[in-house]
């Protein structure tokens, strides 16, 4: 079915399910429990999910498959962000022409940097990746300011033309961003006994865009391109000896791996109609580096689960203060409790970062295919001696 | 031409830091063979070691001063920093002044230990392992470091002053027979360009003339042979990391008054620090400071007036430009060597 073969059909609805029941999932304590503060099935973190995902698979193509290391990828995330901003600014609030346009200019940009990039590999490739980030995003800064704003970022005001729609609504209001008529802040919340669900439009029409991309990836993943890809990767020498090209091929890996980058800037401005040469800093390329190292590199899967882990912990851990860690301990005994809550201190709240780095480097020592390698490896344990003690020993090990 | 002269000597500082880190960078890259992604890390430290001593210096308790009053008519009371009990109150005094210079004797012991530290805990393990694999992992490293120094020292910038005798300005122009007031300069940075060029002489006279810097020049041509003579190399290298951490932290510690520490700088300058060391040419020490010097000289000129008046924006972006433009014309970088790094 969809030209995929029985294993990859059965990852594809995997993932379509988890995204479909996302709201669901991602929501297993009632909202009054002390644990509320994990659920994670809000409209704008479950968003960030999903076009994450789109990032980190697209960065994927390149990195997993051809093995050329980009260290500039949030520069095509910036653009297509002010690509989508500009096309709510001028035609209208329709996401899909945004969308489209955000595609499309990432795309011509991934062509022009790619096209020198792509001349040298290795380490000089992604030196010249991040110095074309950096370029764009000091430019963005300084002379561009009349396309992105400068420090302000782009917004959508009220006076803007907007052609095709209304400059402002019929209450003097800024209109939202639609699909059709469909607001994409629009929310459902469903009760359940203690629980609440909510279901964002925003959110469906970025998880059927991930949806599409996933689809598109794997594609990729299985076609003769994609193993052209990974031949690349392998051995580019020995590709240039049997009398074949390799640049054509790295560079339209390049530019798709580009347009998924610009694909996922314009929905964050779907999502949110701002955008700020911020999305474009070089810690923001290393974050899509981390997602995709994190889940997995050249696996499918790995991507999206990488960047949902990250975007989950971000969005939890930075929540976290002294308050809740002492809600957590307090039945220890005072100068102990103080003592945890000192030790727990520097690695929650703001010092998400610390804790970041600290199992970014784990994952890198001791677990280098990612959170997919260490399902493999524990599934592998399983099958062969399936005594409960092992399990429970191999179990630990994603926690590295 | 007073207007170049003053642009030259503008890069100059910045340019002294570039090639500082450079050098390093390319000294563990040559030896290891490793692409440290947690060097500009290092130069922050550095500029933290300078902090801390600052403040380990003015540690302070109260005294009440019998002599003056505050606006209630109660004695004052006055912070005296133990300095001054322990040396009395002029040397004390100059102590505290002088903590930046100081700061570099504090510094060494720290910055060696810490390469040292970082070179066998970490860095070891990951001699056999892809270039990408490195990238990644120092800059978990860069993270964490960056982090921890956040949490102890906060977020904003820390002022830390040089010694008063270097505080003013330096009039270069009447030197040179221009109209005072032309070409001012601030001795502190002069200061810089003068350590600056201490050391990277130091550092290539250490590999030219000793014996230890012999062996190590041949450990970076040919490893395996040197291994195979019954020289244990791994240590040598491990003892250039940590002189190249030393070099980096030497690099922060004089940056201190110039640009006050924060938790970042080591970031802003690694970007920066990368691409000089590919200008250069990966793996050349004498291109990696050529490198530094040239484009710190030239992101000085890009700031020139004029100069951004036809060109706007050229500043930002002038060495990026000139990065990407010599690597597509010149692979290899100003001097690399044939056949490094080069896929």
């Amino acid at each position: 079915m969809f030209g995929l073969g029985k294993r990859d059909l059965t990852l594809f609805f995997i993932v379509a399910a988890m995204a479909l029941f996302a709201p669901f999932i991602l929501n297993p304590f009632p909202t009054d429990s002390g644990m509320a503060q994990f659920n994670a099935g809000y409209p704008d973190l479950m968003q960030r999910f999903v076009i994450f995902g789109i990032l980190a698979i697209g960065f994927n193509i390149l990195f997993g498959l051809t093995g050329y290391l980009s260290f500039g990828h949030a520069a095509f995330l910036g653009v297509g962000s002010y690509a989508a901003v500009w096309m709510f600014k001028l035609l209208s609030m329709n996401v899909i022409p945004a969308i489209l346009l955000s595609m499309i200019v990432s795309g011509l940009f991934a062509v022009v940097i790619g096209y020198v990039s792509l001349r040298r590999s290795g380490i000089y490739f992604s030196i010249l990746t991040l110095a074309f980030a950096q370029m764009s995003y000091n430019l963005a800064y300084s002379v561009l300011t009349p396309i992105t704003n400068g420090e302000t970022g782009l917004q959508i005001t009220l006076d803007d033309p907007r052609i095709l729609g209304v400059s402002a609504t019929a209450d003097g209001g800024i209109p939202v961003t639609n699909l059709f008529g469909l607001e994409m802040r629009a929310y459902e919340t469903l009760n359940i006994g203690p629980w609440a669900f909510q279901f964002s439009v925003g959110y469906y029409v970025a998880a059927v865009i991930m949806l599409i991309s996933f689809y598109v990836a794997i594609r990729i993943f299985r076609s003769p391109f994609g193993m052209m890809l990974r031949a690349i990767k392998s051995n580019q020498n020995r590709l240039y000896y049997t009398g074949l090209n390799a640049r054509p091929y790295t560079l339209a890996a390049f530019v798709i791996s580009g347009m998924y980058a610009g694909l996922a800037g314009g929905l964050l401005a779907c999502m949110d109609p701002l955008a700020g040469a911020e999305r474009m800093q070089w810690t923001a390329s290393g974050e899509v580096v981390l997602m995709t190292i994190l889940g997995g590199a050249g696996t499918l899967i790995g991507p999206v689960l990488g960047a949902g882990f990250i975007k989950y912990f971000e969005n939890i851990f930075s929540k976290i203060n002294d308050q809740v860690v002492h809600g957590w301990v307090s039945f220890l005994p005072d100068g102990l409790e103080d003592l945890v809550v000192a030790l727990i201190h520097p690695f929650v709240g703001k010092g998400w970062h610390l804790t970041l780095g600290l199992m970014f480097m784990l994952i890198v020592i001791f677990l280098p295919g990612g959170l997919v390698e260490g399902g493999q490896r524990i599934a592998r344990r399983l099958r062969r001696k399936p005594s409960p003690d092992d399990a429970k020993s191999a179990s630990t090990e994603p926690a590295e | 031409m007073d207007a170049i002269i003053l642009q030259i000597l503008n890069g100059l500082d910045k340019g002294s830091a570039y090639a500082l880190i450079a050098l390093g960078l390319t000294l563990i890259f040559g030896t290891l063979g490793v692409v440290n992604f947690a060097h500009g890390a290092l130069f922050m430290i550095g500029a933290f070691c300078a902090v801390t001593l600052n403040r380990l210096l003015t540690l302070s308790h109260q005294v009440v001063d019998e002599t003056r009053t505050d606006f209630l008519g109660n004695p004052l009371k006055v912070d005296v920093p133990y300095m001054q009990d322990i040396f009395g109150e002029a040397t004390g005094a100059a102590i505290i002044d002088w903590s930046v210079p100081l700061a570099i004797l504090f510094s060494i012991p720290i910055m060696i230990g810490f390469g040292v530290l970082m070179e066998r805990g970490l860095i070891k393990h990951f001699y056999k392992r892809p270039h990408a694999d490195q990238i990644l992992v120092t800059f978990g490293l860069a993270i964490v470091l960056q982090e921890i120094i956040k949490q102890i020292f906060g977020a904003n910038p820390i002022p830390t002053p040089a010694p008063d005798a270097f505080r003013g300005s330096f009039d270069f122009g009447t030197m040179l027979g221009f109209d005072p007031n032309v070409i001012i300069y601030p001795y502190w940075r002069l200061v810089y360009f003068g350590f600056a060029a201490i050391i990277i002489g130091a550092v290539f006279a250490f590999l030219q003339f000793t014996t230890f810097g012999m062996v190590v020049r041949a450990g970076m041509a040919d490893r395996e042979t040197v291994g195979l003579l019954g020289i244990n190399i791994d240590r040598r290298f491990t003892i250039m990391f940590g002189l190249a951490a030393a070099v980096a932290g030497l690099a922060g510690v004089m940056y201190a008054p110039i640009n006050s520490p924060n938790y970042h700088m080591g970031m802003d300058f690694l970007v920066l620090s990368f691409v000089v060391v590919v200008v250069g040419g990966m793996g050349s020490l004498p291109g990696a400071v050529l490198a530094g010097f040239l484009l710190g000289i030239l992101e000085s000129f890009a700031s020139m007036n004029e100069i951004k008046s036809i060109l706007p924006g050229i500043d930002q972006i002038i060495i990026y430009l000139v990065a990407i433009i010599i690597l597509l014309t010149r692979p290899r970088g100003l001097m690399g060597r044939k056949g490094v790094m080069e896929d």
